[in-house]
């Protein structure tokens, strides 16, 4: 029952866009006007009992890099899941600026909508070049007929060029992206997400199986990016998260424990106790 | 010029493609030419047994198209692909049924001869309009299609995705199967639709018409091939592979994959439907039978043994296992399901991208060699 009248919400909030406006991007909706990009508030998700999100609040500056960090299974991935569309939560309200309800929107309305996110293990399209995964991110018409008909137009091919560009592929923009390194693959899915304009990027694990380089590659590569738009990102790797962070949430069984800078975060008796005490410990 | 320039911008870089093209082209001249116009008495004679025969080859090459774009380029497994072909055969089968006018046992101007048997008076309103040929082919294409639309509707917007959507089509062609089993039903029960006359004021017994028939099925199955292969290169196609294999992906790229899904659904639908109309007048006969789950099971081996997402090694699939199948059923049938099973086991554990994937990495073998 639920997903039948779900299927027909999806249905409805289609058509409203195609019917009634279809020159109006629904991105145009959105209220920045308080200056906070997103408000994810009491955001509850179980499993079976278990519960991955216990009453979350989290909010994201429009402009912001926020760091989140917090042991496995804290619930970093499930947020994602949320804030995207894959998961609907128990409880809790996910609005983007003041007026985008994110909980009754699907995968793709949210996307549309200017969030993008890349997965903890990068994936990108393995049997197109690098150039094709851009050209088929490129924020344009999704429907079917556009891409029955699609044809790049010179500013398309620019847009590619530039975020080849930012994303250091100028010279591999013809290789098969299956065969790129890990780290090379990362870059393009940050490539993906960039070439979409998004509003908010959410970024799991950047630089897990990177060298030294790739790392800090990336660090420069996402702190260049906020600004313009927000970008979260969930990390392990405390040298990466100070080298880029102003301001870090610490997760803990599904709710947020502390929130500050780096070093507040590092004093904080709560976050000693229950995080950074056992990773200092073994790395 | 202008078609002949997109043909050849369609069969770029695909050389399977071009000698696939090239040899039904030669068919369409060679099959009807040593038929019509070779005495009997010749060795280059070809029976018009041979062209009845590849004819129906040629069907069954569309059909294994169809599932390709589903199945090879998109990820849809369907194992109801049988049934799409079997409503576009019933399509075709209503309108020759029609054509026999009086001629039948019963002499009934208007009713075929089971609606007289079965002491039926009127004609059933679905029957209105199928002595009209266009409009026939029309409901050929239009139905399975539709079927297609609304069953991809409900299934991919529910994320209804792999075994479980493989299931359910076979229960569907099943749950047909038996539904065209029933004289109720109106379309002739297990007997199905059988001794036609003609075609379009042609005697489909003659000579003539045969050879006429197999060149319109070569003819429509090149265009499907370039059509099909015009859509597999375009963004729409490329999209279609990408959610084949990051369907996430492309959720959160923000492509409603449920609508693509479905669009390639219905297109394939579309065509399997085409292939069975095609494929009644060659044989003669529609019946139930052709619903049997087997039949769609039979496709997906066809195609495996060729090779996917190829589109020409699908229709290679279809001609060999048939060819195969013809020779075989002929002195040894009660073998064929296990000789075909085994066939199958054989590819999919050796040759996983069929025969075409394995001719080309034998290719590759030898130019790494050279
Ligand atoms: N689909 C699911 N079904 C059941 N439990 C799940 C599911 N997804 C996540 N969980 C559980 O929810 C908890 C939070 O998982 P989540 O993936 O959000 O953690 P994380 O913070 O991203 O961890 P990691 O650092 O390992 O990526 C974990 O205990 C996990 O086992
Ligand atoms: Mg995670």
């Amino acid at each position: 029952m639920s997903r039948f009248s779900k299927m027909f919400e999806g249905w409805r909030g289609e058509r409203q866009w195609s019917a009634f406006s279809p020159e109006i991007n629904s991105r145009e909706f959105i209220d920045l006007s308080h200056g906070t990009l997103l408000y994810l508030e009491n955001i509850t998700v179980s499993f079976d009992g278990f519960k991955a999100l216990d009453k979350l609040d989290l909010y994201i500056d429009k402009g912001e890099l926020r760091c989140i960090i917090g042991a496995n299974g804290a619930g970093k991935t499930t947020m994602m899941d949320v804030v995207t569309g894959k998961l609907r939560p128990d409880s809790g309200t996910a609005f983007l600026g003041q007026t985008v309800n994110l909980l009754n929107m699907s995968e793709s309305e949210i996307s549309e909508v200017g969030i993008g996110r890349k997965f903890q293990k990068p994936t990108v399209l393995e049997n197109f070049s690098v150039f094709d995964n851009l050209e088929l991110s490129l924020h344009a018409d999704r429907s079917v007929k556009a891409a029955l008909f699609a044809r790049l137009t010179g500013e398309q091919r620019d847009r590619i060029e530039e975020v080849l560009e930012i994303i250091g592929l100028k010279t591999e923009r013809e290789r098969i992206a299956g065969n790129l390194s890990h780290g090379q693959k990362q870059w393009l899915e940050i490539g993906i997400l960039l070439i979409q304009d998004p509003y908010l990027l959410l970024v799991d694990e950047p630089v897990a199986g990177m060298t030294v380089q790739e790392t800090e590659r990336t660090a420069e590569l996402l702190t260049s990016l906020a600004g313009e738009r927000s970008v979260v990102v969930v990390e392990h790797d405390m040298e990466f998260v100070r080298s880029i962070a102003n301001i870090v949430t610490v997760l803990h069984q599904g709710s947020v424990l502390a929130e500050g800078t780096m070093n507040e975060i590092q004093e904080d008796p709560k976050v000693k106790e229950v995080y950074l005490g056992s990773t200092e410990s073994s790395s | 010029m202008q078609s002949k320039s997109f043909i050849i911008e369609t069969l770029q870089g695909d050389t399977g493609g071009r000698i696939l093209i090239a040899v039904l082209l030669a068919s369409c001249l060679i099959f009807p030419v040593f038929n019509l116009f070779v005495p009997e008495s010749s060795v280059f004679h070809i029976s018009t047994y041979l062209v009845t025969l590849f004819g129906k080859y040629l069907c069954f090459a569309l059909l294994a198209l169809a599932l390709d774009l589903a199945w090879g380029y998109c990820g849809i497994l369907s194992l109801g692909h049988g049934a799409f072909f079997a409503l576009g055969g019933y399509g075709m089968g209503m309108y020759l049924m029609r054509q026999i006018g009086d001629r039948g046992v019963y002499g009934d101007p208007l009713l075929p001869d089971f609606m007289v048997f079965l002491n039926w008076t009127e004609l059933p309103w679905y029957w209105n309009g199928f002595n009209n040929f266009g409009f026939a082919m029309l409901m050929a294409a239009f139905v399975p299609g539709l079927l297609a639309f609304v069953f991809g509707w409900l299934a991919f917007r529910s994320r209804v995705t792999g075994v479980y959507l493989s299931i359910i089509l076979q229960a569907l062609t099943y749950a047909l199967m038996l539904a065209f089993f029933r004289n109720e039903m109106g379309f002739g029960g297990n007997n199905g639709l059988t001794d036609f006359k003609d075609i379009v004021g042609f005697n489909l017994q003659s000579d003539v018409t045969r050879a006429v028939l197999f060149v319109i099925t070569g003819l429509i199955l090149i265009f499907v091939y370039l059509f099909c292969r015009h859509i597999v290169k375009s963004k729409f196609g490329r999209v279609v592979v990408s959610i084949r294999d990051a369907e996430s992906r492309m959720r959160f790229i923000g492509y409603k994959v449920e609508n693509y899904k479905t669009s390639v659904f219905v297109l394939s639908a579309l065509i399997a439907g085409i292939a069975g109309a095609l494929y009644v007048p060659f044989v003669g006969i529609i019946n139930p039978g052709e619903f049997a789950p087997l039949n769609s099971i039979e496709i997906v081996i066809w195609v495996a043994i060729g090779g996917r997402s190829t589109l020409y090694g699908a229709v290679l699939g279809a001609i060999l296992v048939n060819y195969a199948k013809t020779r075989f059923t002929a002195v040894l049938p009660e073998v064929w399901l296990f000789a075909l099973g085994g066939l199958f086991i054989f590819v999919t554990l050796f040759l996983p991208k069929g025969l075409v994937g394995f001719f080309s990495d034998v290719k590759e073998k030898m130019r790494k060699k050279a």
